[in-house]
C-alpha cells in the first residue's frame, strides 16, 4: 500500500459516491465471472469427450469383432458392418462425428438392447435422480447437524464418537454395506423378520394400486438403497462442517457476539454457522462425483433401475456404445454440478462477489 | 457510589499463568479512565473480565461491581442482560470483530432487538441515527464489513457499542489498526460522543499519547498490576513510577531538542506471567532500581497531595526511600 | 559441497523424533499393527495354504455350509474354506492396491515435479491437464478403462492408477514450488546444477515425506476401488480376492440363502485394512504437518 493516508481518504471518498442500483449479487462483475466459469466448464466437457472417445473408439482393438464375437460372420459382412458403423474413417473424422452426435443427443445404439442409448438413458434418468436427490438431502441434514455439534465442542466425547464412526463408515465398501443391509432386511437375521423391505427394483411388478399407493410402494423400495448411500456419504458432510466450525471458533466476531449478550447457541446459530456453512454448500455439489460412484454400486446391489444399474448392465459383453453413453452423461453431470457449485458460492459469499 | 468498582481482580490462565494480579480501581459516572501498558501487561484481560468474556480456561476472582451488582457472581441470565445494555465494548481490529457475512445494519440492530422491546422498524431507525452520529452515511446500512474502509468499520463498531445506550464503554485499542489521520478522527469521535451522552469510558492502549488527551484519569499497568494511577495530565507531566517515566519519554516532545538526543525505549522484556518472582516485577528493567526493590513487596501507595487520588507502586514514593540513589 | 548438507537435516535424528511422536498416538499404533498383521498374512499365506485349498474342484467341505467342524468361517458355494480364501484374498487386494498406488505415485510425482519446476508454459499446461482429470468422476472412468482393457487384475490396476494420480500431482507441485523458493536451490543453480539434477537431487528428497503420506491414503482408496471394480465383474473370476468373494456372494445364491459367513468376512477385512492405511496415513500427516496438530 503506497500511501496509507491517501488510500484511507480515497476509500472514504469512493464510499461517499452513490452505489449503483441493482441486486447485490448481480452488480459487481457477475457476467465476467460467469463467462470465465462457463468457458472452463465447456473446456472440461470437451476434454471429457476426447478422453471418452479415446477410451471407447480408439483403444478397443476392433469393435466389429467384439460385436460379432458370438455370431459367425463372413468377412464381407464384417466389412459392411464396419462401413455402417463408420469405423473405417480416419480418427479425427470419427471424433468430429462423435462430438456432433453427442451434442445433438445421438449416443449410438446399444449392442444388447437394440435400442438407442439416449432413450435407454432417458428411461433410467429419473430413478437415479430420485435416489441421489433423497440421499443428498438426508445426508446433508444429518451430516451438517452432526458436524456443527461435533465442531462446536470439539474434543468432547460426542465429537470423538462421531468422528470415529464417520471414519469407519468411509472405509466401508458401499456395495458390501448394501448387501449386508439387503440380507438383514429381506432374508432377515436374528430378531429382524424377513421380507421387511423388497429385495430389488423400484416398484413391485404388477402393482395396481392408486397413485398414492404407487408413491408409497416406490418409497418402500427406496428405503434400503437410500439408507445405504446415506450411511456412506454423510460422513463427508460431517467432516467438512466440523472443520469449518472449528476454523470459525477462534474468530473475534464471535467474541463480539457474546459481548452483546447472546446465548451460546444463538452465537453458534446466528454467527458461526452461516460463516462455516459457506464451504459446506459447495462441497455438497462437489460431492456429486462420490455420490455417483456410490449410486452405481448401490443401484447394482438393489437392481434399482437407474443410470448406475444401466452402467453395470453395459459391462456385460461389454456393450461399448451404452457404456460410452453412460460415461458421457455421468461425467457431464459432474461437470455441470461443479459449475453450479462455483456460481452458488459466489451468490452466497459477499466477499467473493467483491472480486 | 461509583459506577464501576473493581476490587482485587485476579485472572489466572490454566494453573500458573497469572495475567492479572490484584487490580483495584473505581470509575464514577461520566469519568474516563485510560489503561496503558505493553502487550502482555494484562490490560485487555482486565477489560474482558469486566463482562466475564474470558475463555473457560481463565479463573477469575475478586469483585467487579457494576452499578452495585457484582458481575463475577451474577447469574447467566442477568449477565446476558447486563452485557451491552449497561456496558459495551469497542474491539480493536474491526475487520475481524465484525461478522463478514452479515450487513453492518443487521449487526447494529442485533443488540437493540435483543435488549430493548422494540420492533424491527424502530431498530432500523435507531441504527440510522447511530450511523449518522458516527459519520457513516446511513444508506450504507446494507453494506458488508469488507465493503467499508478501516476507519468506517471502526465507526461502525462505535455505533454498535452505543446502540443500547450503555453506562460504560470499554474501548480496547480502538485505533491500533488505523493510520494516523483516521486515528485522530476516531479518537475525537469517541470522546465527543462519550461526553455528550455522559457515558463512562475505559480506554485501553499501549500508546500513552493517545490516552493522555482523551482520558481524565490514567492507570499504567505492568505485569498484571496497576503500577501508577492518577489524573492523566499530572501523570504524564510528573510521573512517579520509573515505568511511567519510560513510557512517557518514549514519545519525543516536539520542540525539545534534548528528547531527540536522549535514548528512549526500555531494554528487556516484560516478565513471564507464569514465573513472576518476589519484589517489584519491574526491578530487572528499572533504571532507578536499588537493593530493596527485589525483596520488598510493592503495592499502590499514595504518591501526591492527599486528595489527588494519585498512587504509585514504587518504593521511592515511600518517605523512607525517597532519597535513595539509583 | 554444502548444497546437499544444507538441503537435508540430520536424517537419523529426524527419524528418531518421528518415531517417538508416532508411537505416542494410539491411532498410529493401531493402524501400523493392522498393516503389519495383514502384510505378514499376505506374505506367509503360501506357507499354509496349498493350491488344493483354493481349487474349486478339490473342495471338501459342504456347499455353503455355516461355520463349524474345522471350517471356522464356513464354506463357499463349491465347498472351500472361507477363512483360507479370506487370507489368500489379502494377497490379491494388497498387491493390486500397492502396485496401482505405486504407478499413481510415479505418474503424479513426475507431473507435479515438472509442473512445479517448469513454471511457465509447460507447468501450467500440466496443471490444466491435472484439473481436467480431477473434473472427471473416477468410478465411471475406471469402469470404462477396465472394460475396454479387458477383464483382469492388470486392467483394474491401470484403471485405478489413472484415476488416483491427481491428488499426488497437486501436492507435489505445491511442495515443489515451496522448495524451489528456498535459497539453497538458487545456490545449486549458481553452481551449475541442471534441471534434472535440481529436481531429482534437491527437490525430490524434500518432497518424499509428503509423497509417503499421500501414498498411504491413496492405497486405502485403491483397495476400495479394486474391490468395487471386482464386484462389478471387471476382475478375473477365477482369482481369489475379497472383491470376487463378494461378487460371487452377490451373483450366487449366498445372499438369498442368508449365508452371512461368506458375505461378512471379506467386507470386514476390507474395512479393517482400509482403516489401517487411513489411520497410519493421517497419523503421519499429523506429525509432519504441525499446523494440523491443533485439531
Amino acid at each position: 500500500m503506497a500511501d496509507p493516508v491517501a488510500a484511507g481518504l480515497a476509500g472514504e471518498v469512493a464510499d461517499a459516491v452513490a452505489s449503483p442500483a441493482g441486486p447485490r449479487w448481480y452488480r459487481s462483475g457477475f457476467w465476467p465471472y460467469l463467462a470465465s466459469k462457463l468457458t472452463g466448464a465447456v473446456i472440461s466437457f470437451l476434454v471429457m469427450l476426447v478422453i471418452g472417445f479415446t477410451i471407447f473408439n480408439v483403444m478397443p482393438a476392433d469393435p466389429v469383432s467384439a460385436l460379432t464375437r458370438s455370431h459367425p460372420t463372413s468377412p464381407a459382412q464384417m466389412a459392411a458392418l464396419r462401413k455402417q458403423l463408420g469405423v473405417d474413417l480416419p480418427v479425427w473424422h470419427r471424433f468430429l462425428n462423435f462430438v456432433g452426435h453427442t451434442l445433438t443427443g445421438n449416443l449410438g445404439d446399444s449392442w444388447q438392447y437394440h435400442q438407442s442409448v439416449s432413450s435407454l438413458i432417458a428411461d433410467r434418468l429419473w430413478p437415479t435422480v430420485l435416489l441421489i436427490g433423497s440421499s443428498t438431502v438426508i445426508s446433508v441434514v444429518l451430516g451438517l447437524w452432526l458436524g456443527i455439534r461435533s465442531g462446536w465442542r470439539h474434543g468432547s466425547v460426542f465429537d470423538r464418537l462421531s468422528s470415529g464412526i464417520s471414519l469407519t463408515l468411509w472405509s466401508v465398501p458401499t456395495f458390501w454395506l448394501g448387501l449386508i443391509l439387503l440380507v438383514l432386511f429381506t432374508v432377515g437375521a436374528g430378531p429382524i423378520p424377513s421380507g421387511l423391505f423388497p429385495a430389488a427394483g423400484m416398484s413391485t411388478p404388477g402393482y395396481q394400486g392408486s397413485w398414492l399407493g404407487q408413491v408409497g410402494d416406490t418409497a418402500h423400495h427406496l428405503v434400503l438403497p437410500c439408507l445405504t448411500l446415506v450411511l456412506v456419504i454423510f460422513a463427508q458432510y460431517v467432516t467438512i462442517m466440523r472443520s469449518s466450525i472449528i476454523d470459525e471458533l477462534g474468530s473475534p466476531y464471535l467474541l463480539t457476539a457474546r459481548a452483546k449478550g447472546l446465548r451460546d447457541d444463538e452465537v453458534r446459530r446466528r454467527h458461526a454457522v452461516p460463516n462455516a456453512l459457506l464451504p459446506s454448500v459447495t462441497v455438497i455439489f462437489l460431492q456429486l462425483g462420490t455420490l455417483l460412484a456410490g449410486a452405481i454400486t448401490v443401484e447394482t446391489v438393489y437392481s434399482w433401475p437407474g443410470l448406475g444399474f444401466l452402467t453395470f448392465q453395459a459391462l456385460q459383453i461389454p456393450d461399448l456404445p451404452l457404456l460410452e453413453g453412460t460415461f458421457v452423461v455421468l461425467s457431464g453431470s459432474v461437470i455441470v454440478m461443479n459449475l453450479l457449485a462455483d456460481l452458488l458460492y459466489r451468490v452466497l459469499d459477499p466477499r467473493v462477489r467483491a472480486q | 457510589m461509583s459506577l464501576l468498582e473493581v476490587r482485587d481482580l485476579n485472572v489466572t490462565y490454566g494453573a500458573d499463568v497469572r495475567a492479572v494480579r490484584g487490580v483495584d480501581f473505581a470509575l464514577d459516572a461520566g469519568q474516563t479512565l485510560g489503561m496503558a501498558g505493553e502487550s502482555g501487561s494484562g490490560k485487555s484481560t482486565v477489560a474482558l473480565s469486566l463482562l466475564r468474556l474470558l475463555p473457560a480456561t481463565a479463573t477469575v476472582t475478586g469483585e467487579v461491581r457494576l452499578g452495585g451488582e457484582d458481575v463475577l457472581t451474577m447469574g447467566w441470565g442477568r449477565l446476558r442482560a447486563v452485557r451491552w445494555a449497561e456496558a459495551s465494548i469497542v474491539f480493536q481490529g474491526a475487520m475481524s470483530a465484525l461478522n463478514p457475512v452479515r450487513t453492518i445494519g443487521e449487526q447494529i440492530r442485533e443488540p437493540i432487538l435483543l435488549h430493548e422491546k422494540v420492533g424491527v422498524r424502530a431498530a432500523r431507525e435507531r441504527t440510522a441515527e447511530l450511523l449518522d452520529a458516527v459519520g457513516v452515511p446511513s444508506r450504507r446500512m446494507a453494506a458488508y464489513p469488507h465493503e467499508l474502509s478501516g476507519g468506517q468499520r471502526q465507526r461502525v463498531m462505535i455505533a454498535m457499542a452505543l446502540a443500547c445506550r450503555p453506562d460504560l464503554i470499554i474501548a480496547d485499542e480502538p485505533t491500533t489498526a488505523l493510520d494516523v489521520i483516521v486515528q485522530a478522527q476516531i479518537l475525537k469521535l469517541i470522546t465527543d460522543l462519550v461526553h455528550e451522552a455522559k457515558i463512562s469510558m475505559i480506554m485501553i492502549s499501549h500508546d500513552l499519547s493517545v490516552l493522555a488527551d482523551t482520558c481524565d484519569r490514567l492507570a499504567v499497568m505492568y505485569a498484571g498490576r496497576i503500577v501508577e494511577i492518577g489524573d492523566s495530565r499530572q501523570l504524564i507531566e510528573a510521573p512517579r513510577h520509573p515505568y511511567t517515566k519510560a513510557l512517557s519519554s518514549a514519545f519525543p516532545k516536539i520542540g525539545d531538542p534534548a528528547s531527540r538526543l536522549a535514548p528512549s525505549g526500555l531494554p528487556g522484556d516484560p516478565p513471564d506471567p507464569s514465573a513472576i518472582g518476589a519484589g517489584c516485577p519491574f526491578a530487572p528493567r528499572c533504571p532507578e532500581v536499588f537493593d530493596a526493590c527485589s525483596t520488598r513487596e510493592v503495592e499502590l501507595w499514595p504518591a501526591g497531595p492527599p486528595d489527588s487520588a494519585r498512587e504509585s507502586a514504587c518504593l521511592r514514593v515511600l518517605p523512607e526511600f525517597a532519597e535513595v540513589p539509583a | 559441497m554444502t548444497a546437499a548438507v544444507v538441503a537435508s537435516p540430520p536424517r537419523l535424528e529426524g527419524a528418531r523424533r518421528f518415531a517417538r511422536e508416532f508411537f505416542r498416538m494410539p491411532t498410529a499404533i493401531a493402524g501400523l499393527t493392522i498393516l503389519v498383521v495383514f502384510t505378514v498374512l499376505a506374505l506367509s499365506a503360501p506357507l499354509f495354504i496349498s493350491g488344493d485349498d483354493l481349487d474349486v474342484t478339490k473342495a471338501t467341505g459342504g456347499q455353503l455350509a455355516p461355520p463349524g467342524h474345522g471350517y471356522p468361517l464356513g464354506t463357499d458355494q463349491p465347498g472351500r474354506s472361507v477363512l483360507l480364501l479370506l487370507i489368500w484374498g489379502t494377497r490379491t487386494s494388497l498387491a493390486i492396491g500397492v502396485i496401482a498406488t505405486l504407478l499413481a505415485m510415479v505418474l503424479g510425482s513426475a507431473v507435479g515435479l515438472l509442473a512445479g519446476h517448469y513454471q511457465r508454459f509447460a507447468g501450467r499446461a500440466l496443471m490444466h491437464v491435472t484439473d481436467w482429470f480431477i473434473a472427471l468422476p473416477s468410478l465411471p472412468l475406471a469402469i470404462s478403462l477396465s472394460a475396454v482393457l479387458g477383464q483382469g487384475a492388470r486392467s483394474i490396476t491401470i484403471a485405478i492408477a489413472v484415476t488416483s494420480w491427481t491428488s499426488t500431482a497437486r501436492l507435489v507441485r505445491a511442495q515443489t514450488l515451496a522448495v524451489e523458493a528456498r535459497p539453497f536451490i538458487e545456490r545449486a543453480r549458481a553452481l551449475g546444477a541442471g534441471n534434472v539434477q535440481i529436481m531429482v537431487r534437491h527437490v525430490l528428497p524434500n518432497v518424499a515425506p509428503l509423497i509417503l503420506v499421500s501414498s498411504t491414503l491413496t492405497v486405502a482408496g485403491a483397495i476400495l476401488s479394486e474391490t468395487t471394480l471386482t464386484f462389478l465383474g471387471l476382475g478375473n473370476p477365477t482369482e481369489v480376492s475379497w472383491g470376487t468373494m463378494i461378487n460371487q456372494a452377490y451373483t450366487g445364491s449366498a445372499v438369498t440363502r442368508g449365508a452371512w459367513w461368506y458375505l461378512l468376512p471379506p467386507g470386514i477385512a476390507i474395512v479393517v485394512v482400509v482403516l489401517g492405511f487411513t489411520m497410519t496415513g493421517r497419523a503421519v500427516e499429523h506429525i509432519l504437518n504441525p499446523r494440523m496438530m491443533t485439531r
